[in-house]
């Protein structure tokens, strides 16, 4: 098994993919639509996001389970099939990936908040550690919890994760500038509470995904390197955010701005370095010629 | 002020809910929002003052809200107060001694079936004095316009977190437009601006629950 710490420790930036469920949507997913379940029905479409990414040059790639959680899947009465759409994801995105880059398992939250009673810890844990050994099995070398904003329902899932497979676990927060010019999260955790909570249940990496555009990635990860200088930072910055065009969303932030941003991100203390909604291949090409150019 | 109100309408604000209820902190063992409106009901404080001491300190906690002061889960346990306030005081909606300033018909839309917000914005415009239809998420736009002509006057609420579900956000709008030009509709949601909303036809957007009871307020009945 491929070690990411090792290959962050070997002083590389290493650049990730861009989005999935936008693309999906590109490629005819329907609103309404389980995006796990193309792991299955839409096997070929779901392949050539994977391989679109490693093609532009990334050296890891996510996989197609974002919403696999046995609560998410419940919306479409498929939260039997948890393991196998998991399982799917992971071996569709190794096969993209080949043995020379690494392929993270996506985890997202579950929507369900731990405070209101609607679900306890143990089924929250129980679903994320079926999520985890599925993906595990189909072949992801490590794991990336992601968007998350409640800090109960992230350590669940890094225990999960971990005491169900031994990998090594990225947990990724989304942030809002708040109008006090703060960051954080809409259950108002900050930058600097994710950092001492996650690491109390031994994340491996940080970081911080969605949000509005890279300048406010760059304010993150600043916030994040004040506490804590050493822990790996995984950045998974949206193309902007999305204006309304024409019946379209639209996403603002072309892969050269991107990528001319992209270095201030990286002095700031990201290690690795990707997007997420409204980010292309393109995106990603563009990242890896401007980072590898200056390396 | 009668101190028996004064204190529930602290415990709406802080998010007290019962004497049970381990939340806030600071305020454990003592009677919440529920046990203070039984008291009150008895000690002959009329219902209708409840209710406006119970908004007012809705108002209050949705500001902090907008101020960035508090997060969801304060918003949330306040609005869990004022649920257990609402359940006394129902059956004098009933009776029609106290009144709904109006109907607020609530959804997410068609394709998009997250509800922590649009569940914020129920419970926070409710929490002011509305009666609020919640249509639940992943809802089409003929499932609105029935609800508008069952609901008449009502004024109408679309919410979505996907950037991929704007655009049924746009088609819903419109739609509802179509069939009843004069229901006023507004939206919400993570990827919204004023200016994707007014260029959907909306008639109004809220990038928080306060901002849309502000925007609702306007069309209160008298």
């Amino acid at each position: 098994m491929k070690s990411i710490l090792k290959a962050i420790n070997e002083n590389t930036i290493l650049i990730s993919d861009g989005a999935w469920g936008t693309f999906l949507h590109q490629r005819g997913l329907q609103p309404g639509e389980c995006p796990e379940l193309w792991n299955i029905t839409h096997r070929d479409d779901v392949f050539a996001i994977a391989k679109s990414y490693i093609d532009a040059g990334a050296d890891i790639i996510l996989t197609n389970s974002f919403g696999g959680s046995p609560i998410k899947l419940k919306h479409y009465d498929l939260q039997d099939r948890t393991a196998e759409l998991n399982e799917a994801a992971a071996i569709i995105s190794r096969e993209a990936a080949g043995k020379d880059h690494f392929v993270l398992g996506s985890i997202g939250p579950t929507g369900i908040m731990l405070m209101m009673g609607d679900v306890t810890e143990d089924e929250l844990y129980r679903g994320f550690c079926i999520q985890a050994d599925a993906l595990k099995k189909g072949g992801v070398d490590a794991f990336c919890i992601e968007t998350m904003s409640a800090i109960d329902e992230a350590m669940l899932a890094i225990r999960a994760v971990k005491e169900t497979t031994g990998s090594e676990v990225a947990c990724t927060f989304t942030f809002e500038k708040t109008v006090n010019n703060e960051y954080r999260t809409m259950m108002g955790v900050s930058p600097t509470d994710m950092v001492s909570a996650l690491k109390e249940v031994g994340v491996d990496i940080i970081g911080t995904n969605c949000g509005n555009g890279i300048d406010q990635m760059i304010d993150i990860v600043k916030e994040i390197r004040t506490v804590d200088p050493v822990t790996p930072i995984l950045v998974h910055a949206n193309a902007g955010k999305p204006t309304f065009e024409n019946g379209k969303t639209v996403f603002p932030e072309t892969p050269e701005e991107m990528a001319k941003k992209v270095h201030t991100l990286i002095r700031s203390g990201a290690n690795i370095v990707g997007g997420c909604c409204g980010t292309t291949p393109q995106h990603i090409r563009a990242l890896v010629s401007s980072i590898r150019m200056k390396n | 002020m009668n101190e028996l109100i004064e204190r529930l309408g602290r415990c709406v604000e802080r998010g007290k809910v019962n004497k049970i209820s381990p939340y806030p902190n600071d305020m454990k063992g003592q009677d919440g929002a529920d046990e203070l409106t039984k008291q009150s009901l008895e000690a002959a404080i009329s219902p209708s003052e409840i209710l406006q001491t119970c908004n007012d300190a809705m108002q209050r906690i949705g500001e902090r809200f907008s101020r960035n002061e508090v997060f969801v889960p304060e918003l949330l346990m306040s609005a869990k107060a004022m649920h257990s306030v609402m359940a006394h005081l129902k059956p004098f909606f009933q009776t029609g001694s106290v009144k709904a300033k109006g109907k607020f018909v609530l959804g997410t839309v068609a394709g998009d079936l997250h509800d922590i917000g649009k569940n914020l914005v129920a419970m926070v415009v409710e929490g002011n004095g509305w009666q609020v239809i919640d249509l639940g998420v992943d809802v089409k736009s003929s499932k609105f316009i029935e609800a508008v002509k069952s609901h008449p006057g009502c004024l109408v609420g679309l919410s979505t977190l996907l950037t991929t579900t704007m655009m049924n956000m746009s088609k819903t709008v419109q739609e509802i437009k179509t069939q009843s030009p004069s229901t006023v509709v507004i939206v919400g949601g993570a990827p919204l601006t004023m200016d994707a909303a007014m260029k959907m036809g909306a008639d109004g957007y809220s990038p928080d629950p306060q901002g849309a009871v502000a925007f609702l307020n306007k069309f209160a009945a008298a």
